[in-house]
């Protein structure tokens, strides 16, 4: 096995600005999510239900909540992959390694 | 005995045989690499595969069985609560991400342990982590097994022993010669069938309610509540819900079942891909599954037994042929989840305890002689304790999943994005979180009206904190 000592990550190599910058981007998705859920659900949910509006049959908090909300997510999903993540290699030896073995 | 269902099933079981024996050649060819293949598939995965397996292998039993029934229970506010999962499908590839991918390379991780061992470089961490995955993974497992093996029952009405006995043996030879690749593979062609199945379901099930709006007013002529964020009772309140954001949402990126994906994917372009399908996949298949259950509701009433909603509600809206098909995908769910979860413990017991401790330098020969038979061993022993299952391992069984965050989650965030974290700091957050999780599990159910997993998680935060900033001033004290 490769019993090789413990070596100390690089913590200054530039490909983990990128991964970083992505973790933010993750924290940063899912409080928008956690806003649009709760904001709809709760917002329009608690309501009495004799005063609910409905969109296509479903009660509006669990439309714009569930349904619309998955959709949004989908599409910020999209955008931000399509337009803010970086492409980075993710091992040094990789050229090589593939080159000995197929 | 329904022979349309009985026959897709069949069907189904074989498809998994012949892509288990076909993985098995692709794993002859490639044996200077045996551990990596086996637990990994060689770090080779492509975008789509990957957002499967990790849909398949966490949208288990729970998901299938147990969501939906409790949502035929609850109402809309279930279905609120379920699409905190949507948080899954983008947030675990961001937060691993890159940085993991990178680390777990350089360390020629295999295994999560793997990574922290390397991180933190200490004895303690390792063995900390293969008792916390041992104990509450082979818990969870047995459980799905009995799952899988009623579900097979009520299908096919064979007997429980002869269902489980059916199910064991497909995931046993078929995890046993196959390993990894053979359970992404699967799970791609499980993910496809559960998205599949799922919009044909929902579908079948509206028409046959006569649709959305004549439901939605059947359920709030029967319990106005249903229709309601609250649930069926108002027992939901916001805090509970909104505290599954941490149990089944952010902090699945703690189970070491899903961080190992996330070190397994090919290149940056895979992770990309696999961000949007992963996304879509899920939210469809939550969103889906758990209207599923409310909307059986005005159309079969009164059904007692929760798990039984999803199978009867499909045999009651699709001619027989079509729901054998569909009901394909919830045994696939449970399946992979099954398969997944038995490498993994496999791969503690071989990589993380025998090779570390045991015998460190076991030749490659022996190390898959080992592997295969602890695999098969595990096997037969959770087949032993799904025969009866005892009430101590359903209760493990629930708790497994905040045990595990509670242990992992900080060990493994700060480890990745804290440099000085340490193995103290590590230690520390693991044995805070699981004990509190444990007894506020057991005296106080709740507290604060929140879910049982969240006050851990916070203790483990501070913990890791705490220790790390006071025994890294140690540290620089003895090192000047």
């Amino acid at each position: 096995m490769n019993k090789q000592k413990h070596h100390p990550i690089d913590f200054q190599d530039a490909r983990f600005k990128v991964a970083n910058r992505e973790a933010l981007i993750g924290v940063g998705l899912v409080v928008v999510n956690f806003i649009w859920w709760y904001g709809f659900a709760y917002g329009l949910g608690s309501k009495p239900v004799e005063e609910y509006r409905y969109v296509f049959g479903l009660p509006a908090w669990f439309f714009y909540s569930c349904v619309l909300g998955l959709f949004v997510m989908i599409a910020l999903v999209t955008i931000i992959v399509n337009s803010c993540l970086r492409e980075v290699p993710f091992d040094e030896e990789e050229e090589e390694k593939r080159g000995g073995q197929r | 005995m329904n022979s349309p269902v009985l026959i897709s099933l069949t069907i189904f079981l074989t498809l998994i045989f012949v892509i288990g024996f076909w993985s098995a050649k692709q794993l002859h060819q490639k044996q200077n690499t045996f551990l990596q293949e086996y637990f990994l598939g060689s770090r080779d995965l492509g975008g789509f595969i990957l957002a499967m397996t990790m849909v398949a292998t966490y949208g288990s039993a729970s998901s299938f069985l147990g969501g939906p029934g409790a949502a035929y229970t609850q109402g809309l506010g279930w279905v609120l609560l379920a699409m905190t999962q949507v948080a899954t499908g983008y947030f675990v590839l961001l937060i691993l991400g890159k940085k993991f991918a990178i680390m777990a390379r350089k360390y020629h991780a295999i295994t999560l342990i793997d990574f922290l061992k390397n991180r933190y470089n200490s004895k303690t961490v390792v063995i900390l982590s293969a008792i916390s995955i041992v104990v509450f993974l082979f818990s969870a497992m047995t459980a799905q097994w009995v799952g899988g093996a009623r579900l097979i029952e009520s299908l096919t009405g064979l007997s429980y022993t002869a269902a489980l006995f059916l199910f064991a043996s497909a995931v046993l030879v078929y995890v046993v010669i196959g390993g990894f690749r053979a359970v992404v593979v699967t799970d791609t062609i499980q993910g496809v069938v559960m998205v599949v199945g799922t919009v044909i379901i929902l579908v079948g099930t509206i028409i046959a309610g006569g649709g959305v709006t004549a439901i939605i007013t059947d359920l709030a002529a029967e319990n106005p509540n249903l229709i309601t964020p609250f649930g069926h009772d108002g027992g939901l309140t916001p805090a509970y819900v909104s505290s599954f954001w941490i149990l089944v949402g952010v902090g699945v990126v703690a189970l070491p079942q899903v961080a190992v994906r996330a070190m397994a994917y090919r290149n940056a372009k895979a992770m990309h891909r696999a961000l949007i399908v992963g996304t879509i996949v899920v939210g469809v298949i939550m969103l889906g599954m758990h209207l599923i259950g409310v909307f059986a509701r005005p159309i079969l009433p009164g059904i007692e037994v929760a798990d039984q909603v999803m199978p009867l509600i499909t045999l009651e809206v699709l001619p027989p042929w079509i729901a054998g098909m569909v009901l394909a995908a919830p045994l696939a769910a449970i399946m992979s989840t099954v398969d997944s979860l038995l490498l993994l413990v496999s791969s503690t017991v071989v990589r993380d305890v025998y090779l570390n401790y045991v015998k460190p330098d076991a030749s490659n020969k022996r190390v898959r002689n080992v592997s295969f038979g602890v695999t098969a061993v595990l096997g037969i022993l959770v087949f032993a304790l799904a025969l009866r299952p005892p009430e101590l391992l359903i209760w493990l069984n629930l708790f497994a999943f905040g045990g595990l965050e509670a242990a992992f989650i900080w060990p493994l965030i700060f480890g990745l994005y804290w440099q000085r974290g340490n193995k103290w700091g590590a230690v520390a957050s693991m044995i805070a979180g699981v004990l509190s999780y444990i007894i506020i599990h057991q005296y106080w159910p709740n507290p604060f009206g929140l879910h049982s997993v969240v006050l851990p998680v916070a203790f483990s935060f501070f913990a890791y904190i705490l220790v790390t900033l006071s025994t890294s001033e140690r540290e620089k004290h003895l090192g000047a």
